[in-house]
């Protein structure tokens, strides 16, 4: 099979609010970013796949207000409405056909500007569900509670989770939360939805992220280090009431998929650092033992072995919807050209990046990049 | 190069003003059964499903989660599309480059959408950009309007031209059990004396509003020739956008220039010269009347100002040299997360032979196209000859 | 077998009042950013009642809304210039439908003139309303200017309308 690389990519960093900025401005800077670091011209890049959401942007068709900054006028753009991972293998699909050589791939939002609970609440069955006023939060608080539950987690072992974020994001110039906090500060912090706290929780987040996908021979011609994409993986489950919530069967699923393309068969050991989409503290948990990285993260903390989950510090330190996935391809990406900073984990040539969307994760998507 | 794939299979709902008989979900099971009856296929042989839906339209996010088991959509990949008018032929086409990729060997394609349960005005007001376009839109049908008079300048079309679009679209609706306008006895004059809405816009010459959905199965070459008798290859696919704004096009739909670009990459690519004469039908996104003749004259199918003329001749005429929209186009049936879908699938049925009494005898090459937003364009052709 | 056979035969597509409807409201305020290139062009508006585009420095295309950056050159933009108050009709109707206005959630009283307007030195055009409701009266080519409020907030209608130019 063709491989398709990644050429270069770019964020914006996280904030809880970027009130100066027009949608087109905002996702205007991440692709010049982008042009500017892999110097590709616009005029080479016939392909485009964004991802946002229109009820977020308060917009109708929302890729429109950014078609012109992505560059295009008479050019090939597709929008996802699913999680910005979603449109990264839509990406790779358009290499792998043949029929481009390169495809930029985008993805933005700005919680700030509408209403998270009241547009989460939109997910929900209209029939049984909406008159209980339910949003992504209290969907994400049942799930935690039957997880933790079934799984024997005492709500110290997930405030544990936002601890290794935050003091991980320290090292991230990008995140829009970071710091040393205590399993007792997590705790402390505001109840959100029992059990989720407030460090618990993705915070509300604007930003944007690109990334510019090529065929192996333009990548070959670009830089003689690619990173390569050599698995891709994604599943649906059953709507949320429908499911046993502490189960992660799509991400499993998902997993399978991208690690049988990827060929790889012990992921524990051949993954080296893995950037998860977890909005939620325990989503991290689950995520980290579906994908069969290791079966309690937990242990792996209190042995100082997480470093490499989520090196970024990931969702829960900031970063919107839709973007998220894309992002942890962005920073998987950043750890194997070693461009990853200050947060770089030294060695890594296999990485792992997760999205998810819908309520409880019922669409997953797994991404297996590997560096030459 | 790319793998060969071809569309193998179609299903549509019975499309209506309001279905009220079902839910989304249950709308959506209605049309994904008939096309996997249309192969003798089951879920099973489907690799993954990829949907297109203007959720803005019903006040959802991610309906289609919510709806997945009307899919069959259980352990299998997925992802949702939503670029307005084209959101359909996006899902084809995407559906296009994931088999052609190797990703997937059978991809259905779903589009649907229930505009009995939102509010229309309202979702294609948001259209509009926030900041430079909502606080002075007119709607739909003013919005086009502005555009119709523009192309009247340029051309001379008339509105008794336009007039027999309407007509062409609801008669050829009668031979068509999905769609949703059936008018067997409308004439020019009809329309003519509707209600202005906009001048010159009377309410025949608009689409309606409907509830609907359509599946299509694609599938790579060996399964395609194993599964279909006649399978209809896609032999090229072209997506062209506009600039960002509705007032960036300096002639609108006198020069169409998403559709011009579109249209002629497609037709180098399937090695078409002159289209009128290569292709047998075609299956255009025509959300109006004036719309339908501007498109003629931007998809070369006549000389730029002919639009009219074309029509007068009957060209596009079902029994003519060229028909448009046998199915009834979109004047007959709107529900549009699924229309542009339905385009590709009557012209899929077309060259599969399957098209009932719409059919062009004899049909070997067909045009599908979407139409959306601010004025993008996609492209499909399809043949059956194999690529 | 057809589980769905064809709805002509089915009751339930015509019998409404066999169904259940469940109604839901949605109600969520945005707070749209104009952005940099809004905050210039509407402060411009609001104070001076001027109306500002961005020059392409390599095709030379004047666009209104300002933007960062040309679509067709994909060079960022950087030089404002004044265009308007005048301009051209591209496109006219005279709105007879009903329509809900998306900044009050009323119905806008109909009818009124609409119409695709070039400003002058714009190379892009502007959708906005007319001071005529009379068809015969308008036409493509037509000359307009741009009538401004006298209170201004910063926002698109801070042109009330576009005034049709004796001839």
């Amino acid at each position: 099979m063709r491989r398709v690389a990644i050429l270069g990519a770019a964020q914006t960093r996280f904030e809880a609010c970027k009130a100066s900025l027009a949608y087109n401005e905002l996702v205007y800077g991440v692709v010049r970013e982008v042009l500017d670091r892999t110097g590709v011209p616009m005029r080479e890049i016939e392909s485009m796949v964004t991802a946002s959401q229109d009820a977020y942007d308060g917009k109708t068709i929302s890729g429109m207000a950014i078609n012109e900054v992505v560059g295009a006028y008479l050019k090939s753009e597709a929008k996802v409405a699913a999680d910005g991972l979603q449109a990264l293998l839509y990406g790779v699909a358009r290499i792998l056909s043949g029929e481009f050589d390169l495809t930029l791939v985008v993805a933005h939002c700005k919680e700030s500007e509408g209403d998270p609970a009241a547009i989460t609440g939109l997910m929900f069955d209209p029939f049984v569900q909406r008159p209980l006023h339910l949003d992504e939060l209290t969907a994400a608080a049942l799930q935690a509670r039957r997880y933790c539950r079934k799984k024997g987690l005492a709500p110290e072992d997930v405030a544990l989770v936002s601890v290794k974020a935050h003091r991980q994001a320290l090292k991230n110039p990008y995140a829009q939360r970071a710091g040393m906090f205590s399993v007792s500060d997590v705790l402390a912090s505001p109840l959100l939805a029992d059990p989720i706290h407030e460090l618990e929780a993705a915070p509300r987040s604007d930003g944007a992220c690109a990334l510019l996908l090529a065929s192996e021979a333009r990548a070959r011609a670009h830089t003689d280090r690619p990173v390569f994409i050599i698995g891709i993986g994604n599943c649906t489950d059953a709507y949320w009431t429908e499911r046993d919530l502490a189960e992660a069967r799509a991400l499993q699923e998902a997993a399978r998929r991208a690690y049988a393309m990827a060929g790889i068969r012990e992921p524990a050991r051949e993954i080296h650092v893995a950037e998860i989409s977890a909005r939620y503290a325990h989503e991290e948990l689950m995520a980290i033992e579906a994908l069969g990285l290791h079966p309690n993260l937990v242990e792996l903390i209190a042995q100082e072995r997480a470093a490499c989950i989520n090196p970024s510090g990931g969702p829960l330190c900031g970063n919107p919807p839709t973007v998220s996935g894309l992002l942890r391809a962005i920073e998987a990406y950043a750890q194997l050209s070693g461009e990853a900073g200050a947060r770089q984990i030294e060695g890594a040539r296999t990485a792992l990046a997760h999205g998810a969307g819908g309520i409880c994760g019922q669409n997953q998507t797994v991404v297996i990049l590997q560096r030459e | 190069m790319p793998r060969r794939v071809a569309i193998i299979a179609t299903g549509q709902t019975k499309h209506a003003a309001r279905r009220l008989d079902v839910n989304i979900a249950e709308l959506i099971t209605e049309a994904v059964t008939r096309a996997l009856q249309d192969a003798d296929l089951t879920m099973r042989d489907i690799d993954a499903v990829l949907l297109g839906n203007m959720e803005p339209f019903e006040g959802f996010l991610f309906p289609e989660l919510w709806a997945v088991e009307g899919w069959g959509g259980y352990m299998k990949p997925s992802v949702k599309f939503n670029t307005g008018g084209t959101v359909g032929t996006t899902t084809a086409i995407a559906a296009y480059y994931y088999v052609a990729s190797g990703i997937y060997d059978t991809v259905m394609a779903i589009g649907f959408q229930k505009q009995s349960e939102g509010h229309t005005q309202t979702a294609i007001t948001t259209v509009g950009d926030p900041i430079w376009e909502r606080s002075v839109m007119a709607g739909a049908i003013g919005n086009f309007a502005v555009m119709a008079t523009t192309y009247m300048h340029e051309s001379g079309v008339t509105e008794e031209q336009a007039a027999k679009v309407a007509v062409k679209a609801r008669r050829n609706a009668c031979l068509n059990e999905y769609a949703h306008l059936q008018m067997p006895d409308i004439t020019v004059e009809d329309v003519l004396k509707s209600e202005m809405l906009a001048y010159p816009v009377k309410r025949l010459d608009m689409c309606p509003q409907s509830d609907g959905a359509v599946a299509v199965i694609f599938a790579e070459e060996s399964k395609a020739q194993r599964l279909a008798p006649r399978p209809a290859w896609i032999k090229a696919v072209a997506t062209a956008h506009e600039q960002q704004y509705m007032g960036d096009s300096p002639k609108r739909l006198a020069e169409m220039r998403s559709l011009i670009a579109a249209s002629r990459r497609a037709y180098q690519a399937a090695g078409i010269t002159n289209p009128r004469r290569e292709l047998d039908v075609a299956e255009i996104y025509e959300v109006a009347s004036f719309a339908e003749l501007a498109m003629y004259e931007n998809l070369g199918f006549c000389e730029r100002g002919e639009g009219g003329k074309l029509i007068d001749a009957g060209v596009t005429e079902l029994t003519g040299e060229l028909p448009v929209n046998p199915s009834g186009g979109v004047l007959s049936t709107n529900p549009i997360g699924a229309t542009a879908l339905i385009r590709v699938a009557e012209a899929a049925l077309q060259i599969m032979g399957k098209a009932g009494r719409r059919q062009v005898e004899g049909a070997r090459t067909a045009l599908a196209t979407g139409y959306g937003g601010n004025a993008w364009t996609d492209i499909l052709i399809l043949s059956r000859e194999k690529p | 077998m057809d589980r769905h056979p064809h709805p002509e035969s089915r009751e339930a597509v015509s019998r409404e009042e066999t169904t259940l409807r469940v109604p839901f409201l949605l109600d969520v305020e945005y707070r749209y950013a104009v952005g940099q290139y809004g905050r210039r062009f509407f402060t411009e508006l609001r104070d001076h009642a001027r109306l500002m585009g961005v020059r392409c420095p390599e095709c030379e295309r004047v666009y209104v809304p300002p933007r960062p950056v040309c679509g067709i050159c994909y060079h960022e933009l950087h030089e404002w210039v004044e265009v308007g108050p005048e301009g051209t009709i591209v496109g006219w109707t005279v709105v007879r439908i009903p329509f809900i206005d998306p900044m009050t959630g009323e119905q806008r009283p109909v009818p009124y003139g609409f119409a695709i307007i070039r400003l002058d030195g714009a190379a892009t055009s502007l959708y906005h309303f007319l001071d005529e409701t009379d068809e015969r009266k308008i036409r493509v080519g037509q000359r307009v200017r741009a009538v401004f409020r006298e209170k201004r907030e910063g926002s698109l209608r801070d042109i009330l309308h576009f005034r049709l130019l004796e001839e």
